[in-house]
Protein backbone atom coordinates (compact mmCIF):
# COMPACT_ATOMS: atom_id res chain seq x y z
CA UNK A 1 0.00 0.00 0.00
CA UNK A 2 1.09 3.65 -0.50
CA UNK A 3 -0.31 7.06 0.10
CA UNK A 4 -0.26 9.61 -2.91
CA UNK A 5 -0.87 12.77 -2.75
CA UNK A 6 -4.02 12.82 -5.96
CA UNK A 7 -4.36 16.70 -7.60
CA UNK A 8 -7.24 17.63 -9.61
CA UNK A 9 -7.37 20.94 -11.60
CA UNK A 10 -9.35 22.86 -13.74
CA UNK A 11 -13.06 21.09 -14.82
CA UNK A 12 -11.67 17.90 -13.24
CA UNK A 13 -11.32 19.41 -9.73
CA UNK A 14 -14.86 21.19 -9.87
CA UNK A 15 -16.41 17.83 -10.85
CA UNK A 16 -14.99 15.53 -8.27
CA UNK A 17 -15.00 18.57 -5.83
CA UNK A 18 -12.06 18.86 -4.28
CA UNK A 19 -8.62 19.97 -5.57
CA UNK A 20 -6.13 17.56 -3.42
CA UNK A 21 -6.62 14.40 -1.67
CA UNK A 22 -4.37 11.71 -0.05
CA UNK A 23 -5.19 8.55 -1.45
CA UNK A 24 -4.19 5.39 -0.26
CA UNK A 25 -3.46 2.15 -2.98
CA UNK A 26 -2.06 -0.65 -4.42
CA UNK A 27 -2.85 0.60 -8.23
CA UNK A 28 0.33 -0.35 -10.39
CA UNK A 29 -0.37 2.12 -12.75
CA UNK A 30 -2.35 5.00 -13.43
CA UNK A 31 -4.90 3.44 -15.56
CA UNK A 32 -5.90 1.19 -12.29
CA UNK A 33 -5.79 4.64 -9.95
CA UNK A 34 -8.28 5.61 -12.37
CA UNK A 35 -10.44 2.54 -11.92
CA UNK A 36 -10.32 2.70 -7.88
CA UNK A 37 -11.19 5.83 -8.08
CA UNK A 38 -14.08 5.99 -10.71
CA UNK A 39 -15.50 3.19 -8.25
CA UNK A 40 -15.81 5.19 -5.44
CA UNK A 41 -18.32 7.29 -6.16
CA UNK A 42 -20.56 8.88 -9.76
CA UNK A 43 -18.23 12.12 -9.13
CA UNK A 44 -15.62 10.10 -9.80
CA UNK A 45 -17.19 8.23 -12.47
CA UNK A 46 -18.27 11.36 -14.40
CA UNK A 47 -14.77 13.32 -14.23
CA UNK A 48 -12.60 10.20 -15.80
CA UNK A 49 -15.53 9.28 -18.24
CA UNK A 50 -13.52 9.98 -21.18
CA UNK A 51 -9.68 9.81 -20.37
CA UNK A 52 -8.52 11.15 -24.01
CA UNK A 53 -10.25 14.71 -22.51
CA UNK A 54 -7.91 14.37 -19.77
CA UNK A 55 -3.57 14.02 -19.56
CA UNK A 56 -1.98 13.07 -16.25
CA UNK A 57 1.31 14.20 -14.60
CA UNK A 58 3.53 11.95 -12.23
CA UNK A 59 5.37 14.02 -9.86
CA UNK A 60 5.17 16.92 -11.43
CA UNK A 61 6.30 15.79 -15.75
CA UNK A 62 3.46 14.91 -17.98
CA UNK A 63 3.03 11.36 -18.39
CA UNK A 64 0.27 8.51 -19.30
CA UNK A 65 -2.45 6.51 -18.21
CA UNK A 66 -0.10 3.30 -18.41
CA UNK A 67 2.48 4.41 -16.73
CA UNK A 68 3.41 2.71 -13.44
CA UNK A 69 3.30 4.42 -9.95
CA UNK A 70 5.78 2.94 -8.13
CA UNK A 71 8.29 5.46 -6.45
CA UNK A 72 5.54 8.51 -7.52
CA UNK A 73 4.54 10.41 -4.54
CA UNK A 74 2.13 13.03 -6.44
CA UNK A 75 -0.42 12.34 -9.72
CA UNK A 76 -2.45 15.31 -11.35
CA UNK A 77 -5.77 14.86 -13.90
CA UNK A 78 -6.42 17.68 -15.79
CA UNK A 79 -7.62 18.77 -19.23
CA UNK A 80 -5.47 19.34 -22.01
CA UNK A 81 -3.33 22.55 -21.16
CA UNK A 82 -4.47 26.02 -22.28
CA UNK A 83 -1.81 28.54 -21.63
CA UNK A 84 -0.34 31.22 -23.12
CA UNK B 1 16.31 36.74 -17.14
CA UNK B 2 14.53 33.02 -16.53
CA UNK B 3 10.81 32.44 -15.43
CA UNK B 4 8.31 34.12 -13.74
CA UNK B 5 4.79 33.17 -12.47
CA UNK B 6 2.39 35.90 -11.02
CA UNK B 7 -1.04 36.95 -10.18
CA UNK B 8 0.08 40.68 -10.69
CA UNK B 9 0.13 42.68 -13.55
CA UNK B 10 3.59 43.41 -15.02
CA UNK B 11 4.56 46.26 -17.93
CA UNK B 12 5.28 44.60 -20.91
CA UNK B 13 7.26 47.92 -21.88
CA UNK B 14 9.14 48.07 -19.19
CA UNK B 15 9.97 44.35 -18.89
CA UNK B 16 11.15 43.98 -22.79
CA UNK B 17 13.36 47.38 -22.05
CA UNK B 18 14.57 45.79 -18.78
CA UNK B 19 15.77 42.61 -20.94
CA UNK B 20 17.24 44.02 -23.59
CA UNK B 21 19.13 46.38 -21.40
CA UNK B 22 20.78 42.95 -19.68
CA UNK B 23 21.83 41.19 -22.61
CA UNK B 24 25.37 40.53 -24.07
CA UNK B 25 26.03 40.58 -27.65
CA UNK B 26 22.45 40.40 -28.98
CA UNK B 27 21.09 41.79 -32.16
CA UNK B 28 17.76 41.16 -32.06
CA UNK B 29 15.13 41.59 -29.63
CA UNK B 30 11.68 39.78 -29.98
CA UNK B 31 9.15 40.12 -28.15
CA UNK B 32 5.51 38.40 -27.90
CA UNK B 33 2.37 39.72 -25.36
CA UNK B 34 -0.55 38.15 -25.36
CA UNK B 35 -3.67 40.09 -24.12
CA UNK B 36 -6.96 38.63 -23.05
CA UNK B 37 -9.43 39.27 -25.52
CA UNK B 38 -12.63 40.31 -25.50
CA UNK B 39 -15.40 38.01 -26.85
CA UNK B 40 -19.03 38.88 -28.29
CA UNK B 41 -21.65 38.68 -25.71
CA UNK B 42 -19.27 40.41 -23.19
CA UNK B 43 -16.26 38.67 -21.21
CA UNK B 44 -16.47 40.41 -18.01
CA UNK B 45 -13.45 38.03 -16.32
CA UNK B 46 -10.70 35.66 -17.59
CA UNK B 47 -9.54 32.96 -14.62
CA UNK B 48 -6.29 31.35 -15.00
CA UNK B 49 -5.93 28.46 -12.88
CA UNK B 50 -2.37 26.49 -12.96
CA UNK B 51 -0.22 23.84 -11.15
CA UNK B 52 2.11 25.61 -8.73
CA UNK B 53 5.19 24.04 -8.92
CA UNK B 54 4.73 21.91 -12.08
CA UNK B 55 4.21 25.20 -14.32
CA UNK B 56 7.48 26.70 -12.75
CA UNK B 57 9.04 23.92 -13.73
CA UNK B 58 7.25 23.01 -17.54
CA UNK B 59 8.25 27.15 -18.40
CA UNK B 60 12.14 26.51 -17.29
CA UNK B 61 12.00 23.05 -19.42
CA UNK B 62 10.72 24.86 -22.28
CA UNK B 63 13.37 27.87 -21.63
CA UNK B 64 16.02 25.03 -21.90
CA UNK B 65 15.22 23.73 -24.91
CA UNK B 66 14.67 27.27 -26.83
CA UNK B 67 18.68 27.98 -25.41
CA UNK B 68 19.49 24.80 -26.30
CA UNK B 69 18.35 24.97 -29.62
CA UNK B 70 18.83 27.84 -30.96
CA UNK B 71 22.05 30.65 -30.66
CA UNK B 72 20.12 32.73 -28.16
CA UNK B 73 21.72 35.53 -25.55
CA UNK B 74 18.78 35.17 -23.12
CA UNK B 75 15.09 34.27 -23.18
CA UNK B 76 12.75 35.82 -20.72
CA UNK B 77 8.72 33.98 -19.99
CA UNK B 78 6.37 35.63 -17.86
CA UNK B 79 2.75 34.13 -17.25
CA UNK B 80 -0.11 35.25 -15.67
CA UNK B 81 -3.05 33.47 -13.37
CA UNK B 82 -5.91 34.35 -11.52
CA UNK B 83 -8.82 37.03 -12.16
CA UNK B 84 -7.96 38.81 -15.53
CA UNK B 85 -10.15 41.51 -17.35
CA UNK B 86 -10.43 41.97 -21.41
CA UNK B 87 -7.32 43.93 -22.14
CA UNK B 88 -5.16 42.61 -19.71
CA UNK B 89 -1.45 41.18 -20.07
CA UNK B 90 -1.63 37.46 -20.04
CA UNK B 91 2.19 36.60 -20.53
CA UNK B 92 5.15 37.49 -22.83
CA UNK B 93 8.18 35.71 -23.99
CA UNK B 94 11.29 37.87 -24.80
CA UNK B 95 13.97 35.80 -26.75
CA UNK B 96 17.58 37.97 -27.51
CA UNK B 97 19.80 36.58 -30.38
CA UNK B 98 22.94 38.23 -32.54
CA UNK B 99 20.22 37.61 -35.94
CA UNK B 100 16.50 38.12 -35.75
CA UNK B 101 16.07 34.64 -37.27
CA UNK B 102 17.13 32.79 -34.18
CA UNK B 103 14.95 35.33 -32.31
CA UNK B 104 11.78 34.95 -34.15
CA UNK B 105 12.06 31.21 -34.07
CA UNK B 106 12.69 30.78 -30.27
CA UNK B 107 10.19 33.63 -29.96
CA UNK B 108 7.01 31.12 -32.24
CA UNK B 109 8.65 28.03 -29.94
CA UNK B 110 8.28 29.37 -26.78
CA UNK B 111 4.85 30.61 -27.51
CA UNK B 112 3.97 26.70 -29.05
CA UNK B 113 4.49 24.73 -26.10
CA UNK B 114 3.42 27.61 -23.74
CA UNK B 115 -0.01 26.78 -25.40
CA UNK B 116 -0.36 23.13 -24.76
CA UNK B 117 3.05 21.67 -22.48
CA UNK B 118 2.48 24.60 -19.57
CA UNK B 119 0.14 23.26 -16.64
CA UNK B 120 -2.46 26.40 -17.22
CA UNK B 121 -6.34 26.26 -17.63
CA UNK B 122 -8.12 29.13 -18.84
CA UNK B 123 -12.17 29.55 -17.73
CA UNK B 124 -14.02 32.66 -19.23
CA UNK B 125 -16.64 33.81 -17.90
CA UNK B 126 -19.27 36.16 -19.64
CA UNK B 127 -23.08 37.25 -19.76
CA UNK B 128 -23.85 33.35 -20.98
CA UNK B 129 -21.70 32.06 -17.97
CA UNK B 130 -18.68 30.73 -17.02
CA UNK B 131 -16.94 27.91 -19.21
CA UNK B 132 -13.57 26.66 -19.56
CA UNK B 133 -11.66 26.96 -23.07
CA UNK B 134 -11.07 24.21 -24.72
CA UNK B 135 -7.72 23.35 -26.19
CA UNK B 136 -7.40 23.58 -29.89
CA UNK B 137 -6.06 20.88 -32.17
CA UNK B 138 -3.80 22.94 -34.53
CA UNK B 139 -2.26 24.01 -30.74
CA UNK B 140 -1.41 20.82 -30.63
CA UNK B 141 -0.49 20.15 -34.03
CA UNK B 142 1.77 23.36 -34.19
CA UNK B 143 4.01 21.28 -31.76
CA UNK B 144 4.72 18.87 -34.74
CA UNK B 145 6.79 21.55 -36.55
CA UNK B 146 9.33 21.60 -34.10
CA UNK B 147 9.82 17.85 -33.40
CA UNK B 148 13.48 16.73 -35.03
CA UNK B 149 13.20 15.20 -38.34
Amino acid sequence: MMRLDVLYFAFVRERIGLPREKVDTKAATVADLVAELMAREDRYAAAFADLSALRVALDQELSSFDAPLEGVREVAFFPPMTGG
Amino acid sequence: MGVRVQAEPFDFGAEANAFAAQVQGAGAVVTFTGLVRDIPGGLSVMEIEHYPGMTERALEQIRAEALARWSLADALIIHRHGQLAAGDTIMMVATAARHRADAFAAAEFLMDYLKSRAPFWKKEHGAAGAQWVAAKDEDEAALDRWQAP
